[in-house]
């Protein structure tokens, strides 16, 4: 008789799961994003940010006025990312709604139900393919080169920047000779009470293959109380959310006419972290800044 | 949302049209107002544009807006060509001429939303206007100090004037 190990019927679930999935994901179209209909939900965007999130951007004043550039930032908040909403509405209403912006999503965020309309804001999905393509017609790009591994750290390590060595945002900017600007957010984190990344779980179901996802993260989220995988998301706490742009990195200025990789990276990520333990520094209270 | 503040200032209108109409002195009265950058050939008259920014609860909220009347020492009135939609208009009159304490009284006008928003811009624009008011009122009580300082070194430098004028004529 033939055996079977413990992890082969999960992993099939996982994998027809995913199937299912990555047939909805939808085809990343840069056309898809729509100024009018940024500019209709900028209220919305405002009352949530201002009222519920109490949010702060700063250093807008940094970001050249105008040309592609990369917004380099920290990822917070696990599949509800407040800070990303924030700065959207920041970015929409301090450089205008016409100059265009994309941010670079995980998949599953975009093929989750009620997310598309993320696209209508300029998010697509996370492809080198994709940043290379927005870059080329002279857009601003906003990655989050930590990813689902940062977004979903434990929440007693929300003010450490954890890019997880992943390196292609500086190939990037080198590739396209643009200037990067480093993001660095707080509170995001303070939104739920985030456990574990769960990547032991992730590897053993194989999730990492199918869906490219390296975590199955637990926390403890309203409505659902304890949340594992926070697929269905959540109803984020109302943290206070304060961002900040650091001017701008010229690689070929500041690092010669063939940028060490490493060396962009160590520095982008030293400013982030400074800049994130001013911001930890600033707030006296859990959620409340 | 439509708001109106209104200040009088022991100053004639055309003291205060120099303020009100100087892109270069508007970030210097403008409470909360963090841009008013000219980015237009010509920086003043009927045609010139600004990109202007107010900070607004989480956000720096503005317009590119462009101005579509310009009376001198009366009305200065701009709209929105990209971003919130906005009108505003400086209104300036002429006060007590005849008495006293001749003075300017000014009026500041401002509307704003955003068209097609629905619901959430309408509650946006209720939740925002008593910043936006308190914004205006300190704007114009600023605008009043400002002129009525810059009028009274005004003064006083006329009076100086005045006085070396006769003592040059006594020495004669």
């Amino acid at each position: 008789m033939r055996r079977h190990s413990p992890a082969a019927l999960p992993r099939r679930l996982v994998e027809t799961l995913a199937g299912q999935i990555v047939g909805h994901i939808p085809k990343a179209d840069l056309d898809e994003r729509d100024p009018d209909y940024i500019r209709e939900n900028l209220p919305l965007l405002w009352l949530v940010s201002s009222l519920y999130f109490r949010g702060e951007v700063r250093g807008l004043g940094n970001i050249p006025e105008d040309g592609p550039v990369l917004l380099v930032g920290n990822h917070s908040g696990g599949n509800v990312t407040p800070d990303t909403m924030v700065f959207t509405l920041a970015f929409s209403t301090y450089f205008g709604v016409e100059r265009p912006f994309f941010q670079l999503a995980h998949n599953l965020v975009l093929s989750a139900p009620g997310l598309g309309r993320l696209r209508k804001f300029g998010t697509v999905a996370a492809s080198h393919e994709n940043a290379e393509r927005a870059l080329s017609t002279g857009a601003a790009l906003l990655v989050y080169p930590g990813g689902d591994r940062e977004a979903h750290r434990p929440s007693w390590e929300g003010n450490h920047v954890n890019f997880a060595r992943r390196k292609g945002w500086v190939r990037l900017a080198a590739a396209h000779d643009v200037p990067i600007v480093p993001v660095v957010a707080i509170g995001g984190q303070e939104t739920a009470l985030f456990l574990s990344r769960g990547e032991g779980l992730a590897k053993f179901l194989g999730l990492d293959r199918a869906l490219r996802l390296k975590v199955l993260p637990i926390s403890i989220a309203p409505p659902w109380g304890l949340n594992i995988g926070d697929f269905g998301g959540h109803l984020p706490l109302p943290a206070k959310i304060t961002i900040e742009a650091l001017p701008p990195v010229h690689l070929r200025e500041e690092f010669g006419p063939e940028p060490d990789v490493d060396e962009v990276y160590d520095h982008v990520t030293g400013l982030m972290q400074d800049t994130l333990d001013g911001l930890a520094a600033e707030r006296r209270f859990w959620v409340i800044g | 949302m439509r708001l109106e503040t209104t200040v009088d200032i022991a100053a004639p209108p055309e003291a205060v049209w120099a303020f009100v109409s100087d892109p270069a002195r508007v970030l210097h009265f403008m409470s909360g107002v963090t841009r008013w950058e000219v980015v237009s050939d010509q920086p003043t008259g009927c045609g010139a544009r600004y990109r202007t920014l107010m900070r607004v609860g989480s956000a720096e909220v503005g317009s590119l807006i462009e101005v579509v009347e310009f009376a001198e020492n009366s009305e200065l009135a701009w709209t929105s060509l990209t971003g919130i939609d906005q009108r505003a208009r400086w209104r300036l009159r002429a006060r007590g001429l005849d008495g006293e304490h001749p003075h300017t009284h000014v009026a500041f006008r401002l509307s704003y939303g955003v068209a097609g928003a629905g619901v959430s811009g309408w509650i946006a624009e209720r939740l925002s206007a008593p910043q936006v008011r308190q914004n205006l009122r300190r704007s114009l009580t600023q605008l009043k100090r400002q002129v009525e300082q810059e009028q009274l070194r005004s003064d006083a430098a006329g009076r100086r004037e005045q006085k070396r004028t006769r003592a040059s004529f006594s020495n004669l």
